[in-house]
């Protein structure tokens, strides 16, 4: 398919409007991947369009390129139909373009006010940064968002949803014509998600353009007027969601029908191998207790920062817990490190792959047998035929797609690169397996197979546990899940008693 | 103001420092005579300005070894054109050394900026080389007192006020960088930059920009004290103020500037830098010998970075309700 | 899922192919010129024992700069070397001074430098502080020290024993400092290339957090890194000592930055993650040929640091500029 077939310039498509902003045929390259080809969109005064795509469908590049982080390749950024280059984050700003991102952009040890205003201060005599001004415009703001928060605060002091509201309130420090919401509502509870609503409800009455991006059908159907969709860096179509459906969309996102199939299981399951009990941290969770069976698969399901990842460190021995205990077939051990979770069989597959789960400066081989030198090596000393046996029969295992062996972790897709941290992992062969949002960031394609993976090994009698924040994944995966509120147990359901209203209910305290 | 001016950390250490000499009060009350105070805060205030510099640098992730050696050259040039130009006004002898001070900076800061070299080695390989261009230029001689001009020799100890220029510069310099720090662009772009260099990009602040001004300021400083330490001691040659730069290092460790950037105030380095200097010019009036003074130093700054690390250790996510704000 | 069976070969470019194109053959290179260039300078240059002499100005650096290759490459670093070796080196003439005998000598110096890696590794590991700073501190600590215990006296009464560590020829011309470098150069290729160790380095170095959810104790190893190089500097410092058959404070002062530079010349990483050992003896000959070629040539060794620092600078920044060209 010719993407340049495909795409058209909206600014050229006519329409009742004109936008405030557009993207026509915008290319940008990195090294060995094209991230957009030839896409484009447009924004309309008083109107919330949602940009709709998978994982590396090129939306977070947009955004960087809407807000001077990128420069494109090709084609060209309109602003009120005028080609307009952004050289810098402070350009667009300029231009009236405002974003929320996806990852929190702040800094933990400036105050709040200096937060919202940073890089765009209201200045007072000799052109001195105003802080008077500027801790009383940040309190209209945040109070005009219904935040209650001290602006003298240290941002460090917040917790996860009122760092949140302050990145809101910085994108609306500025007087923006357009306000870009990258996934605005991944950390916030239900009330806070539809004081959200509410505010861009009133962004749209001042005649703002709204860029909306989510995962959450629900919601894009609740405030969106028009939606664009993309697909592995191209425009696929764009038009007014009144007139799609929901399937429309996922075809269009997806290229083919869809309907997600998860493998069957029978649950045959074996002797206990996992109990926790009482554990809790300081600031992060608490009270958190469950038991584990060989073959079962425990699904833990929340809010982004309901604490799961959080717990599921501890209880690899990443952080250090307050209280707790925990017991591998019956025994209490010790966990102080990752490295006697390993030796007691628990694993973790981390969801941060690039930091956590994989070196990714080191080759794949290395990577799969790190854990497991104690086996391959002789009184220390390594045996790389041994390393690469062992690589080789994990990796073939798990499908795994790479030129050599010795090829850099770094260089294999997000997919690939999660098959190297399982590989490693099995090779330990462990007991317990946490995966944290084992498909996050991998193509539909390749979480099919690994949801697969996932069933052959509780089939096997490895005890799974996995944290995920997709409802679909979590209805289809678990055969009993823990809800988690605010470093809470909010509910153990069992399979019989799952759908996606409990879910949300108890993750959102409703 | 006063509040933000003195965070508590800074008020922990003007504790210390008012302990340290109180308890050398009891024995000896003369040290903490005006004039007393007044002279040991004159023989720190080199180092309260290039604790000044150093501490910008720090804040942007990067550090400055080369300090003194820029001291040193910058001082041997002035005391050079003295020697062949005792005519030249001492105004023009300062702005030379502040210009040649900021030159050399910016060597450090184009390495770090456009070549992204760690500021580490860039700062060890322009050490070395200051201090062998020192030697280049002076064939190894020293520059003595009756060399320099009496004018040259005057302006440090020159008094306004009862106090030397000297004492002045650090002050002027203290007041200056508070505001730079506090109230412009550049010094709140330094505090980005070194406490979340991905979030100072996405607001469009350029790192390795600012890293490069903080290398210039701290050089200008450097240069200015050459000059300042030159005519002060009325000396120049290859090895004056040799492993200052540690002691710059530990002022600011001392003073609650985080090596991991991002944290710290003028404030900070000040205090930091008169907590050793009370300790070095307190030594030999209570007959501890001199030698002392480098394991002192040595531990302060060992202890120092050992409760800073305990009050900034790193929360981690504050996810449950009742911890938030009870930290 | 998968019918068809994936192959993927183990390797694609030749071990030997890797080995032509990597740093360590840019350094040889440039190490044999230096000699060739320094053998038309000077009529004296090749001459056994002036070449052997020459050997004494890398040797001991050396030795310490093998250690602090790994720690370096763990993403570690220590400065406090040098004022391990006077600490070490004061309490071995302490020991002299009280009739200790040569082996007696050698077991303080070397129980110095482990108990003083120890403590920068204590600091590092435990409390979780900065390495360059925590180093910076032991390094007056260390040093001041020595200077509350001798102030500016000297300690000079070695056995004349003792003298052999720094002075002694084990064959010809082949001193036993030369054969002491050239086993610890061994042994550290071997633990850092060939042993599980030397693999968590890597590992440790390229991502410690990654290394640490793999199972890896990184902060052992660390601590065991920290320990290593103060053995080594303890080693040093009894090669030195025992080859000026003196010691003052001062002894050894401004050595770490020679280490460090010899380390980051070797093709080190100075942000960890990659190196290796043969890349640090080339670049110990390399400073060692540079120091005494000059020498020969009435040079000033202050003016040797001009060079010592541009090398540092220039070998970084080289590669840099030259990819910034390509790139254009």
């Amino acid at each position: 398919m010719s993407s340049n077939a495909v795409a058209r310039s909206p600014a050229l498509a006519g329409g009742t409007d004109n936008p405030v902003l557009a993207l026509d045929r915008i290319t940008k390259t990195f090294p060995g991947v094209k991230a957009l080809d030839g896409v484009s969109l447009a924004l309309y005064p008083g109107e919330v369009t949602a940009l709709i795509g998978e994982n590396g469908a090129g939306k977070s590049t947009v955004v960087k390129t809407l807000t001077g982080i990128y420069q494109p390749d090709g084609g060209d950024i309109l602003v009120d139909g005028v080609a307009t280059r952004f050289a810098t984050p402070q350009d667009a700003a300029r231009a009236g373009i405002t974003a929320i991102h996806q990852e929190t952009v702040l800094f933990d040890e400036l105050s709040v006010a200096e937060n919202i205003f940073l890089g765009h201060a209201p200045r007072g005599a000799f052109g001195l940064i105003d802080w008077q001004t500027i801790e009383r415009r940040a309190a209209e703001i945040l109070s005009g968002i219904g935040a209650e928060i001290d602006p003298r605060h240290k941002l460090r002091d917040l917790g996860i949803a009122n760092k949140h509201l302050v990145a809101i309130a910085r994108a609306l420090s500025i007087d923006a014509r357009v306000v870009i919401m990258d996934e605005p509502t991944a950390a916030l509870s239900h009330k806070e998600i539809q004081e959200l609503y509410e505010l861009v409800d009133k962004l749209k009455a001042q005649g703002k353009a709204i860029l909306f991006i989510s995962h959450k059908f629900d919601e894009i159907f609740r405030i969106a007027d028009r939606y664009t969709v993309f697909r592995d860096g191209q425009f696929i179509s764009d038009g007014k969601i009144a007139d799609v459906s929901e399937a429309d969309l996922v075809k269009m996102m997806v290229g083919r029908d869809v309907a997600q199939i998860f493998p069957t299981r029978d649950n045959e399951m074996g002797r206990e191998v996992l109990d926790v009990a009482g554990m809790s941290h300081p600031t992060e969770f608490a009270d958190i207790g469950f038991t584990l069976k060989q073959g079962e698969i425990l699904g833990f399901y929340g809010l982004v920062g309901a604490g799961r990842s959080e717990f599921m460190q501890a209880l690899f021995g990443i952080t250090k817990p307050s209280a707790g205990q925990v017991k591998i077939d019956g025994t209490a051990v010790e966990i102080r490190s990752p490295a006697d979770a390993v030796a007691n069989g628990i694993v973790y597959v981390p969801e941060d792959r690039g930091k956590q789960g994989a070196i990714t400066a080191l080759p794949i081989f290395q990577n799969v047998t790190l854990p497991s030198l104690g086996r391959t090596s002789r009184n220390g000393f390594l045996q790389l035929a041994e390393e690469f046996a062992l690589a080789r029969e994990y990796t073939r295992r798990l499908d795994l797609r790479a030129a050599s062996l010795d090829t850099n972790v770094g260089n294999l897709s997000g997919g690939n690169q999660q098959k190297v941290v399982i590989a490693k992992w099995l090779a330990t062969k462990p007991k317990v397996i946490i995966l944290d949002e084992p498909t996050k960031g991998i193509d539909i394609g390749s979480k099919a197979a690994v949801h697969e993976f996932m069933a052959e090994l509780a089939a096997e009698g490895l005890a799974v546990i996995m944290v995920s924040s997709e409802i679909p994944e979590i209805l289809g995966m678990s055969d009993r899940v823990i809800v988690m509120r605010e470093g809470r147990m909010a509910a153990e359901l069992n399979r019989e008693d799952l759908s996606p209203e409990t879910l949300v209910r108890h993750a959102a305290g409703i | 103001m006063l509040q933000r001016l003195l965070t508590s950390r800074e008020a922990l250490l003007l504790g210390a420092i008012a302990v340290l000499l109180g308890l050398i009060a009891l024995r000896f009350p003369g040290f903490v005579a005006p004039a007393n105070l007044a002279s040991v805060f004159n023989d720190t205030s080199p180092l309260i300005l290039l604790a000044i510099g150093q501490m910008i640098v720090i804040l942007t992730k990067c550090i400055d070894l080369s300090v003194a050696a820029n001291l040193a050259l910058t001082g041997m040039v002035v005391a050079m054109i003295n020697v062949a130009a005792p005519g030249l006004p001492v105004v023009l002898i300062v702005v030379i050394a502040i210009t040649l001070g900021t030159a050399l900076g910016m060597v450090n800061g184009v390495l770090v900026w456009k070549l992204d070299i760690p500021p580490i080695v860039v700062t060890l390989g322009t050490m070395t080389i200051f201090r062998g261009i020192i030697f280049l230029i002076s064939d190894g001689k020293w520059v003595n007192s009756h060399e320099m001009s009496a004018a040259f020799k005057a302006f440090p100890r020159a008094e306004i006020l009862g106090l030397p220029m000297l004492s002045w510069c650090a002050i002027l310099a203290v007041i200056v960088f508070t505001v730079v720090m506090s109230r412009t662009t550049l010094g709140r772009a330094a505090y980005a930059v070194g406490g979340n260099p991905h979030a100072a990009t996405y607001t469009g602040i350029n790192v390795g920009r600012t890293q490069f001004w903080a290398f210039t300021l701290s050089g200008a400083l450097a240069g200015l004290t050459g000059y300042l330490w030159v005519s002060r001691y009325a000396v120049a040659y290859v090895d004056i103020a040799g492993g200052f730069e540690l002691d710059v290092v530990a002022a600011c460790v001392i003073g609650g500037i985080s090596i991991a950037g991002g944290i710290g105030s003028v404030g900070g380095a000040v205090l930091g830098a008169l907590f050793l200097g009370v300790i070095k010019n307190a030594l030999p009036v209570v007959n501890i010998s001199p030698f002392w003074q480098l394991a002192i130093s040595g531990s302060a700054i060992i202890i120092a970075v050992a409760l800073n690390a305990r009050a900034n250790r790193e929360k981690g996510r504050i996810i449950l309700k009742s911890a938030e704000h009870a930290t | 899922m998968s019918t068809m069976e994936r192959h993927i070969p183990d390797r694609l470019k030749s071990p030997l192919e890797r080995r032509l194109k990597s740093w360590e053959t840019l350094l040889l290179a440039v190490a044999v010129a230096i000699f060739i260039a320094n053998s038309f300078a000077s009529p004296y240059f090749l001459n056994a024992w002036n070449l052997s002499d020459a050997t004494f100005n890398f040797t001991e650096k050396a030795m310490i700069a093998f250690a602090m290759a790994l720690l370096i490459i763990s993403g570690e670093i220590d400065l406090s070397v040098a004022s391990i070796i006077a600490l070490a080196s004061t309490a071995m003439g302490a020991a002299a001074e009280a009739g200790a005998g040569t082996p007696g000598l050698i077991l303080v110096g070397l129980a110095t430098g482990v108990l003083c890696g120890a403590f920068n590794g204590v600091l590092v590991t435990r409390l979780g502080l900065p390495s360059i700073v925590v180093t910076i501190g032991t390094m007056s600590l260390f040093r001041g020290i020595s200077y509350i215990v001798l102030g500016d006296q000297v300690y000079n009464n070695y056995p004349i024993d003792f003298a052999y560590f720094g002075q002694g020829y084990v064959f010809w011309v082949i001193s036993f400092e030369l054969v002491l470098f050239a086993l610890l150069a061994v042994i550290y290729a071997v633990v850092l290339h060939k042993t599980n160790f030397g693999r968590a380095i890597y590992a440790i170095g390229n991502n410690p957090t990654g290394a640490l959810f793999s199972g890896i104790r990184v902060a052992r190893i660390k601590f065991i890194l920290f320990m290593l190089t103060g053995l080594m500097a303890g080693i040093a410092a009894i090669c030195l000592t025992s080859r000026l058959g003196s010691t003052r404070p001062s002894i050894g002062f401004g050595w770490e930055l020679e280490v460090v530079t010899m380390v980051v010349l070797g093709g080190i990483n100075i942000l960890g993650g990659s190196g290796t050992i043969p890349g640090v003896v080339i670049a110990a000959f390399v400073m060692g040929l540079v120091t005494f070629g000059l020498g020969l040539l009435n040079v000033p060794g202050i003016v040797m640091s001009i060079v010592i620092g541009a090398l540092l600078i220039g070998v970084i920044a080289l590669p840099r500029l030259w990819a910034m060209w390509r790139a254009r």
